[in-house]
């Protein structure tokens, strides 16, 4: 692997983007998840499905889209949906939640328009569904990266709003801490990460690596920094398996990393299990030993 | 010239489509005084409490916080604000009690920048006041629900407000602990000069300890110092509750 690494390029893009990437959406996953919009991330990746389908479509029809990375578009129609979603959720106040079922199911709808009137699935499809190690360009890379610099900002400039907006809103509305514009700032955030994650772990499973990492670490942490911290240390380290895993064996690495942080999970529910049996049991026991 | 009341309410009519829930309301709250506000479930205390924090938009009659109308009220931090504790947050999120404490500081602080050493310092003399300070580094979610409800006071106190206003603070709490946290708003009015103005709908120990208690059902029926309050017969106040209530006097709350 190592070796490879010094000799390929994509394989360098696909590891620093996969690092990032690693670091952004536990991150920002941690915020969602809190705040329990989990299934929002779900909504806006497949509204990039749509876009990206679009783009591979229009390629084939107009020279213009032939050469344009079909990322910018993929990006582009997550964004103007977490907007959708905003305005969705205020027209309906009372089921804030129905907003979801509406952009995801409108980007499926999309999504299989474009993808049959391009006469079904190409390989780049499939790339952008599970993700992939050989198609990091180094224009993608460089996506990746611009992404990174703005959510990392953006939480570095708006923790404490965050913080506080997230655990009290009713709190937060009277003390006159507003998310008017930090929500849709947010949305627009949140469609970015799903943007610059999707060449790594795909289309489908790029709300994965938003949820799964943050479910563990809220077992474990007792602050919001601590769970803010192990969020991104389980990020990291199911994209590196997961990528190593799926250069070696040569299959899409939205699927090995899911499945690698999927097992981490489940270790920390297992140790929280047995720490809870001990705690029980340790004083019954101790008699006995 | 008298000192401007920190909540002055004239004439305030409030209706939710055609219902009427407030009419005529008029309430003013001035500096160290501390007011329960009581009133059966309905009577409509919850949207004054959301006319005076300005969450609902006034229709009619004229509310101003420390002489300013609500709506042009920028200073929120003088206002330091509790919930009642079932429905404000998620008792799994990960934080701890002092990162709770600290983020009562996020609109004082404002924009773009970060808590500080110092503000930790805040955040612990807040939970010294309210006794909770041993939890500093405890989650949040762990404590009971009286304890939770004293984290949020601390939050309240961060920004060193001249008012607290708390909605039903103490649904939810044992009596052992209702107790307690009474006694702790005592010490912050006596002591520290706290105006507070406390909703409640049980007619409870609260009413003795407060220096002024205004009985609220959709039109203001009483509104004066305690001992006026402890004049009025239980028919009297049973009348404007809706049914019959069994008060406690002075003597047996303590």
């Amino acid at each position: 692997m190592i070796e490879a690494f010094l000799q390929f390029e994509f394989l360098r893009n696909a590891v620093y983007s996969g690092l990032l990437v690693g670091l952004i959406a536990p991150l920002l996953g941690l915020f969602i998840v809190v705040r329990r919009l989990a299934l929002i991330a779900d909504a806006l990746s497949h509204v990039a499905l749509a876009g990206i389908a679009g783009s591979l479509y229009l390629s084939q029809q107009v020279a213009l889209f032939a050469t344009l990375n079909p990322v910018y578009l993929g990006i582009g129609s997550a964004v103007g949906g977490s907007l959708l979603i905003e305005r969705l959720r205020k027209t309906y106040k009372d089921f804030e939640e129905l907003a979801i079922p509406i952009i995801l199911s409108a980007g499926i709808g999309f999504g299989a328009i474009f993808i049959s009137l391009a006469k079904g699935f190409s390989t780049d499809l499939v790339g952008y569904l599970f993700g992939s190690v050989s198609a990091v360009g180094r224009q993608d890379l460089w996506v990746v990266v611009g992404i990174t610099v703005i959510v990392v900002t953006f939480v570095a400039l708006f923790y404490k709003e965050m913080f506080t907006l997230s655990f009290d809103k009713e709190y937060s509305e009277a003390a006159g801490v507003s998310g008017k514009w930090i929500q849709p700032l947010f949305m627009v955030v949140t469609a970015l990460v799903i943007g610059a994650s999707m060449r790594i772990v795909g289309i489908l499973l790029v709300s994965s690596l938003m949820t799964i990492p943050v479910a563990a670490a809220i077992q474990l942490a007792k602050s919001f920094k601590g769970a803010l911290v192990l969020s991104i240390v389980f990020g990291e380290i199911a994209v590196v398996v997961g990528l190593v895993t799926a250069f070696n064996l040569d299959i899409a690495p939205g699927g090995t990393i899911v499945v690698c942080s999927i097992i981490i999970l489940l270790i920390v529910l297992g140790w929280k299990k047995i720490q809870a049996y001990r705690r029980t049991k340790g004083g019954a026991t101790y008699g006995h030993s | 010239m008298e000192e401007l009341p920190l909540i002055d309410i004239r004439d305030v009519s409030f209706r939710y489509e055609n219902r009427v829930v407030l009419e005529h309301i008029s309430l003013q709250v001035r500096a160290g005084e501390f007011w329960a506000l009581i009133g059966p479930n309905g009577s409509g205390k919850s949207t004054l409490l959301k006319l005076i924090l300005g969450l609902l938009p006034p229709q009619q009659g004229d509310i101003r916080l420390f002489g300013e109308p609500v709506k042009t009220f920028r200073q929120r931090e003088k206002i330091g604000y509790v919930s009642q504790k079932s429905n404000s947050f998620n008792s799994g999120f990960p934080a701890t009690v002092l990162e709770v404490v600290k983020s009562g500081l996020t609109r004082k602080k404002g924009l773009f920048r970060s808590f500080t050493k110092a503000d930790e310092k805040k955040a612990l003399d807040a939970l010294e006041t309210v006794r909770m300070s041993e939890f500093a580094h405890e989650s949040i979610g762990q404590l009971s629900g009286g304890q939770q409800q004293r984290v949020f006071i601390a939050r309240a106190l961060i920004g060193e407000p001249e008012l607290l206003i708390m909605d039903e603070p103490t649904v939810g709490i044992d009596e052992q602990n209702v107790r307690q946290f009474y006694s702790i708003l005592q010490h912050l009015n006596e002591d520290y000069g706290i105006a507070i103005v406390l909703v409640t709908h049980e007619i409870d120990l609260v009413t003795n300890l407060a220096t002024h208690v205004a009985c609220l059902n959709r039109t203001m029926h009483f509104h004066g110092v305690q001992s006026d309050y402890e004049q009025m017969g239980d028919d009297d106040v049973a009348k404007w509750y809706g049914h019959p209530v069994r008060r406690l006097h002075g003597g047996e709350s303590s």
